[in-house]
């Protein structure tokens, strides 16, 4: 296994940011303690959310699934630890909006109780297709923090061959140490995990990519690589800069190739996934655990032992924290996430849940608290560090001026909000912001743009079809008059008359003519008395006078 | 507890438009001194002339504004307008002219299209431009180097001459003002004069130094080595004084090489008059140059350009500040036509081509 350094290209820009590593990789990767509840959101992943399973009350195993997926991109979530469960509720949920969700409560039982398990033997005779739904059922999401189901993403389709495998050990946000820290202590895992994945993608060999800061843990797999007699997996070390674990920057890291706008990275035959993702497949597998536990950096100048623990989903941030040794006096932001992209909490009574990388508790000396917003001065430094090649700063403007077509054309959807441009930026200009403004504002025109569409196609196909009626009946009117018009022609004298009496008397001419064609006469007159004769008559007489009158 | 939020990044360094106009300030310093030990206290009192005026604009379009004064007046941006304009002014220019330079350049050129960031001109280009057009006597008025042979104003003459200007009874108006080097140059160039007659000629000869004038190959090295300083920095971007300098080199060496006679060799022409104040510290402005790496290529070429055009046959000894505003009309244009290519896009995909044509 030989490095191939030189053979690596670079993307534009980026930022060499310091780490901020080493407080939180003092000690080993920590149990976390069961907490006496935990509360799972149903939907922890992009995609739709799945449909329960369980209801208030029920008894449940660790590991039992709590949700099944309903459709392709989907993914179940697990009861992380045995207990019962005593709500089934709306909690707040780690999220940007800081809004609520549905969420399963657990009041734990402490036994920690697995439900019956069923790994796999040997998962080379299993096709692609069922080690894909293991997967999906062990409800597996991608742990670099996206959380999008792993299943789907293994499954590049018929059209795309993958010619590169990537495994993301590259962690180039600052504070966070969790992969740092697997890779280290489960390198064995990982490369399990990347064995069974490469089988399902009908990959050759795959390549795991770290950055050069994190010479213990390239050691790590390369020691776990040798020991397993690997031979389809190599171990890259990159240049620590920042966004370098950003899929698309990875991705022109290591095959020099640019996924396309709008494209995904297996058009141009590439798939990248998280090596904790890794982790947690060769766990579902060899196994048959599903995941129900992450590791999660807890670090961060305002708390004070910074460490990363081995967390069970569901678990309340604040439980975490105070295994941490608790805040510091100076704890002023809680962010999820890493200092460059995460989102802060406004609160620590919220779960853990798959997508969650880090805790960073930042103290005030942190952040400059007197962020004093400038003008734009245009100096460009944010193009300079942007890692898509974008104008940021011609972003903000159109972004600021609601310009949102003009946006569109600076590429506003090639923004990874990777907080580049808002780093550099010497007015402090809050950049990331306006971008999510831009992007959520085009999303919501785009639905009412969707919406109205949808409604004018109704509404015209409404139009068209009592235009059609109306038309059809005209239609049949001028036939009909038409109709009568060559009647007249034909038979004048009938014309001439009243139509109604034109009628009946042809309805009597038909009458008649049926009659006689079916030879209605009177019936038993021969043989008849003379008496009886005139009795016939006298009734033929009645009969024809009441018909004149 | 309840926990602060903010917008990610949560971490971001530490410079800010206030070190940014500080650090543009403590650069201009070495060449300001060179200015004052050449050309006398002029230089000076015009620097505090224009700063104390640039400050009272400033906060008075603030207020009227109904802006923050506080954090604007202080970014520093109104003390760097000041002083670019008054070392780009004659250094016995009345006072009511750096006034005027001044207040045009903050109150029009600045805050009426909106203040820092928002003008679209140069504002000491546009206060410059201003009093040339109106008072060209006044803008004549240089004084020679100390250098002996030429009358010297102690700091009270200077004084009195810009605020009265009344000049002392010893000299004469004629003998304490004298045409640049460079006007010297065009002037006598456009009387069928060559090169080498202008620089043994009794009166002129002497303002003339081994690169330029004597004195402002001074001003110009110093400013060029404060400028690559910012460049090195990275406090202003290399590609536009590296395109102007570039540009201007290009044509003067290519002139001089066909008639070194008559036009001026480039040498001279790299460090006369304004050029690397012009190069380093006027047409770097962000805000009014353009933003793309090769737009600020082509942006400081175009200045090169122009400065060499006006210098050669225009009106003007030099041409800076016309050819600085004139690239600042075109630096949108610019800025839209050489986008970078984004990632995961195409080369054509950016606009000046379409894929439609590469298609047919």
């Amino acid at each position: 296994m030989t490095e191939h350094s030189n053979q690596l290209s670079n993307f534009h820009g980026g930022l060499k940011l310091s780490g901020h590593k080493t407080m939180s990789i003092t000690s080993p990767i920590s149990q976390a303690k069961i907490p006496a509840k935990v509360i799972i959101p149903l939907h922890q992943h992009i995609g739709d959310s799945g449909e329960l399973l369980v209801k208030t009350g029920d008894k449940v195993l660790k590991g039992q699934p709590l949700t099944q997926p309903t459709s392709y991109v989907s993914a179940p979530v697990h009861a992380s630890t045995s207990g019962t469960i005593t709500e089934i509720t709306e909690h707040k949920i780690p999220h940007p909006s800081g809004l609520s969700a549905a969420c399963v409560v657990i009041e734990t039982d402490g036994k920690d109780e697995w439900i019956e398990l069923t790994p796999v033997k040997n998962y080379q005779q299993l096709d692609a297709t069922d080690l894909r739904n293991i997967i999906r059922h062990a409800g597996i999401v991608g742990l670099g923090g996206a959380a999008f189901p792993t299943a789907v993403k293994l499954n590049p389709g018929p059209t795309h061959t993958i010619e590169t495998v990537i495994f993301n050990g590259a962690e180039c946000e600052p504070y966070i140490t969790c992969d740092d820290m697997l890779m280290r202590e489960r390198a064995d895992e990982i490369i399990s995990g990347i064995q069974i994945s490469l089988h399902v993608l009908n990959s050759d060999n795959g390549i795991i990519a770290i950055e050069s800061n994190k010479p213990e843990a390239i050691g790590a797999l390369k020691q776990a690589i040798k020991k397993n007699n690997t031979t389809n997996i190599k171990v890259i070390s990159i240049p620590a800069l920042y966004p370098t674990g950003g899929e698309k920057q990875l991705i022109k890291v290591i095959t020099g190739k640019e996924v396309p706008s709008n494209g995904l990275p297996a058009d141009i035959g590439a798939v990248v996934q998280n090596v904790g993702t890794m982790a947690a497949i060769h766990q579902a597998i060899h196994f048959g655990k599903p995941l129900i536990s992450r590791i999660v950096t807890i670090t961060g100048k305002g708390v004070k032992k910074p460490q990363n623990l081995d967390t069970l989903i569901g678990t309340p941030m604040s439980e975490l924290i105070s295994q941490c040794g608790g805040y510091k006096e100076n704890a002023d932001h809680l962010v999820m996430g890493g200092p460059m992209m995460g989102f802060t909490l406004t609160t620590d009574q919220l779960p853990i849940i798959k997508g969650c990388n880090c805790l960073l508790v930042e103290s005030s000396d942190d952040q400059q608290t007197q962020r004093r917003v400038m003008p734009c001065i245009r100096c460009g430094e944010c193009a300079r560090v942007c890692p898509a090649t974008l104008l940021p700063q011609q972003l903000y403007w159109y972004a600021s001026s609601k310009n949102f077509d003009k946006v569109q054309d600076y590429h506003l959807f090639d923004c990874i909000e990777c907080g580049c441009c808002a780093y550099v930026c010497p007015s402090q200009i809050p950049l990331v912001q306006y971008y999510r403004f831009a992007k959520t504002e085009i999303w919501n025109l785009e639905r009412d743009r969707q919406k109205s569409d949808h409604a004018r196609i109704r509404h015209d196909f409404r139009q068209t079809r009592l235009e059609k009626e109306k038309q059809e009946r005209e239609e049949r009117l001028r036939k009909k008059k038409e109709m009568l018009a060559k009647k007249k022609q034909e038979n004048p004298e009938t014309a001439d008359k009243d139509p109604k009496q034109a009628a009946i008397e042809a309805a009597l001419a038909r009458v008649k003519e049926k009659k006689e064609q079916a030879g209605i006469n009177p019936k038993n007159v021969e043989n008849l008395t003379e008496a009886q004769q005139k009795l016939i008559e006298e009734a033929d007489s009645r009969r024809q006078q009441s018909k004149v009158e | 507890m309840l926990f602060k939020t903010a917008s990610s990044p949560h971490q971001n360094q530490a410079i800010t438009v206030d070190q940014v106009m500080q650090k543009v300030l403590l650069a201009l310093i070495p060449g300001t001194i060179a200015a004052i030990v050449f050309f006398g206290w002029g230089v000076f009192i015009n620097i505090i002339i224009a700063s104390l005026t640039a400050l009272t604009c400033e906060a008075l379009m603030l207020v009227l504004r109904n802006r923050p004064v506080k954090p604007y007046l202080t970014d520093g941006s109104a003390i760097v307008t000041a002083c670019l304009l008054a070392l780009a002014l004659p250094q016995l220019a009345p006072w009511w002219l750096t006034v005027i330079g001044t207040a045009f350049a903050i109150i029009f050129a600045k805050h009426l299209y909106g203040g820092l960031g928002f003008n679209p001109f140069n504002p000491a280009m546009a206060g410059y431009v201003v009093v040339i057009i109106s008072f060209p006597r006044e803008m004549t008025q240089w004084v020679p180097p100390l250098i002996e042979g030429y009358t010297h104003l102690n700091f009270i003459e200077t004084f009195k001459l810009i605020f009265t200007g009344i000049a002392p009874d010893r000299f004469s108006w004629d003998a304490i003002t004298m045409a640049t080097p460079l006007d010297t140059l065009k002037v006598q160039l456009g009387l069928e004069l060559s090169i080498n007659d202008i620089h043994q000629h009794k009166t002129y000869g002497p303002l003339f130094g081994s690169l330029s004038g004597v004195g402002w190959e001074w001003i110009n090295g110093l400013f060029l080595a404060s400028g690559i300083w910012l460049a090195y920095k990275r406090l202003i971007d290399w590609r536009i004084p590296a395109g102007v300098l570039g540009m201007l080199f290009f044509l003067s060496n290519s002139f001089a090489l066909y008639d070194y006679a008559s036009f001026t060799p480039p040498s001279f022409h790299l460090f006369s008059g304004g050029i690397m104040l012009g190069a380093f510290f006027i047409a770097t402005d962000p805000v009014t140059a353009s933003t793309t790496r090769k737009g600020r290529w082509l942006y400081g070429m175009g200045i090169g350009l122009l400065i060499f055009i006006i210098r050669t046959w225009g009106g003007y000894p030099d041409g800076i500040a016309f050819a600085v505003l004139l690239m600042n009309m075109a630096a949108p244009l610019l800025d839209y036509y050489t986008m970078p290519r984004a990632y995961g896009h195409q080369w054509y995909e950016i606009p000046g081509y379409h894929k439609e044509d590469q298609d047919e």
